[in-house]
């Protein structure tokens, strides 16, 4: 040991006179490969030094009282700290007391057995290195040897191989039986068939608002405004609301006539008011980032960007198609109504999907 | 009553009667005659303000928005836009603006409330439109916090998150961030739209609606907001929250571990 690094740290007279060196055969310039061995143990200060271990000893007690004292704090918080009391800490605001205290003495309390192990088994506990010699994988010859003849011997008394009716009748009982799980995997849910394809819009639908639940009129939308719509009928409350909601959802701007690019888009505009899904034909987000000095309608999932001013092609991002648009006029009464349903299916592209 | 019956053909009759007559208009005068003058009074210091808007303007808008209002190449036309819409752009500091760009930042206001009025004033003699709200319309006391919450999900959310913390747009645009802005100001926004964001007129979201969700920002995005549970990170959202558990609180946990390995206990350190 003494070839390697000089007593800093430690007067020489309280080491151990008599180091053992580590056994194994050192690695020479003949033979690099040759194990290494352990190195010498080293001693800790609190090995050589009964002092140093007293400190530890304290150090190590006191984390764990630490600990004692915050496990009470916990539970008197929990007693004493009305649930609807707020203090301002800095820098985090105002906070509930009673989730900052049980908080931070539970914190406590951890962090300090924790501490309080890691420092006990660091300075205190035996830290001799130890060599465990790896085990072959392979079980001796005699016990696979034992187990190849119980088997033959099994196989023997079961008469499997000299009766083949009840091998193959055996073998025929296990490969049907997963079945019987497969059958049941179609109670996963009734078949979409072709709900994917029509939303609850249909001709002479009102468009109602949002917001006031009220139909709209095309006067209530200003050039420059962001309206949203559900078809009318639909309840917030009804069973079946966010199923529909999420493929009937529609946003509504109005543009000036002359800023429509598409001839479909504005076929099926009214006085410049334009219907399109609020569902994104990426992945089915809400997309409705609505600019409304660019008309360019963003969606918050992955960017997609769409031209509400040119048919809502994609101009930007991920997304496969334009956003299919509603055809609205207004009924007699002067409402906005929904001249059928969309022409595609909204949202996201699939399989079976035609347009 | 039948002497002065009698005398009803008296030469001087017409004359009594007139002079009755002269009295009773003079009296009825002098009573109506100091509303009339408040009246005056306030139309002449409505025309003053837009005297002292107009010359406000002059120095300070017209070049980029036109000496009448009507608009260059540099700003859009303000015919129309509403007192509401100046009391907002200027009254956020966004207006005058410092710097062509993608989006005009908020910033420390410049004019003071009076010359906004005055200024507002002479912007909605231009043209009529979104009128700057009272107190009492976007005043969020006692407004229905929960309905706010619902509507601006609905409304806003998309582009200035959940709780009014903003987002980014596209080409360098963004929406801001709604901490500690003024009701009135959130009131506006809504009414005029102001640069990308589209507007939420009356029709579509009646002036209760608005309150509402000016109450759900000062309950859950102030200053003085309640946090229930502690520090919010900048309340982005679940996957920033996520982001931050795993790639702070995790590699935190990594470099105590490897700290505690790496620190040797040994007296001789080598």
């Amino acid at each position: 040991m003494s070839e390697t690094g000089s007593h800093e740290n430690v007067s020489d007279e309280k080491l151990p006179s008599a180091q053992e060196n580590g056994h194994g055969a050192v690695a020479t310039a003949n033979d690099p490969f040759a194990d290494p061995g352990l190195p010498p143990h080293e001693p800790r200060i609190q090995d050589i030094d009964e002092q140093a271990a007293k400190r530890s000893e304290r150090v190590v007690a006191m984390l764990f009282t630490v600990s004692m004292l915050a496990t009470l704090g916990f539970i008197a918080s929990f007693v004493t700290v009305p649930v609807d009391k707020y203090v301002h800490i800095w820098p985090i605001g105002n906070i509930g007391a009673l989730n900052f205290a049980l908080g931070m003495t539970l914190g406590v309390a951890l962090f300090c057995i924790g501490a309080g192990a890691v420092h006990w088994a660091r300075t205190l506990m035996s830290d001799h290195e130890m060599v465990d010699e790896r085990h072959p994988v392979a079980a001796e010859q005699e016990t696979r040897a034992k187990v190849m003849e119980d088997f033959q011997e099994g196989a023997k008394e079961s008469a499997l191989g000299r009766r083949p009716l009840i091998r193959k009748t055996m073998f025929g009982a296990l490969a049907l039986l997963p079945l019987s799980g497969v059958v049941l995997l179609r109670d996963l849910g009734p078949l979409p068939e072709d709900k994917l394809e029509h939303t609850l819009w249909a001709k002479g639908k009102l468009l109602v608002n949002e917001n006031t639940h009220e139909p709209l009129r095309p006067e209530d939308i200003s050039v420059g405004s962001l309206t949203f719509a559900m078809p009318e009928g639909l309840e917030e409350d009804d069973e079946e609301f966010q199923k529909e909601i999420a493929k009937a959802a529609l946003m509504l701007v109005r543009l000036e006539p002359e800023d429509i690019k598409d001839k479909r888009e504005l076929d099926w505009s009214h006085e410049g008011i334009v219907a399109y899904s609020k569902i994104c034909t990426h992945v089915g987000c809400p997309v409705s980032l609505y600019e409304q000095q660019t008309h360019h309608v963003l969606c918050p999932c992955h960017q997609s960007t769409f031209d509400l001013s040119d048919g809502a092609r994609v101009i930007f991002g991920p997304a496969g198609h334009a956003l299919p648009q509603l055809k609205i006029s207004v009924n007699n009464d002067g409402f906005l109504e929904a001249q059928g349903d969309f022409e595609e299916p909204v949202g996201p592209a699939y399989w079976e999907r035609r347009a | 009553m039948k002497k002065l019956s009698a005398r009803r053909r008296h030469p001087l009759a017409a004359l009594v009667v007139l002079l009755f007559a002269l009295a009773a208009t003079g009296g009825l005068y002098a009573a109506f005659a100091p509303a009339g003058e408040a009246k005056a009074d306030q139309a002449s210091s409505q025309s003053l303000a837009i005297e002292e808007g107009k010359r406000l303007y002059a120095t300070g808008c017209s070049s980029c928005h036109g000496t009448g209002g009507q608009g260059s190449s540099d700003g859009p036309s303000l015919v129309g836009v509403g007192s509401a819409a100046v009391d907002f752009q200027v009254g956020t500091g966004r207006m005058p603006a410092q710097q062509p760009g993608a989006q005009v930042p908020k910033k420390k206001k410049i004019y003071s409330q009076d010359e906004i009025n005055q200024l507002s004033a002479y912007v909605a003699s231009l043209g009529s439109g979104p009128v700057t709200p009272s107190k009492s319309q976007y005043d969020p006391s006692g407004a229905d916090v929960a309905n706010g919450g619902q509507l601006f999900r609905t409304n806003c959310a998309q582009c200035h998150n959940f709780t009014g913390e903003g987002g980014a747009l596209t080409h360098g645009k963004y929406a801001p961030g709604l901490t500690d802005v003024d009701p009135k100001h959130v009131y506006e926004a809504m009414q005029t739209g102001p640069q990308n964001m589209p507007s939420f007129p009356d029709k579509v979201l009646p002036e209760q609606d608005k309150r509402d969700i000016a109450a759900y920002l000062k309950t859950v995005n102030s200053s003085d907001t309640e946090k229930p549970g502690g520090y919010k990170l900048g309340g982005l959202g679940p996957v920033i929250e996520g982001l931050f558990a795993w790639i702070f609180g995790l590699g935190a946990l990594i470099v105590v571990a490897i700290w505690v390995a790496a620190r040797t206990a040994k007296a001789k350190k080598s």
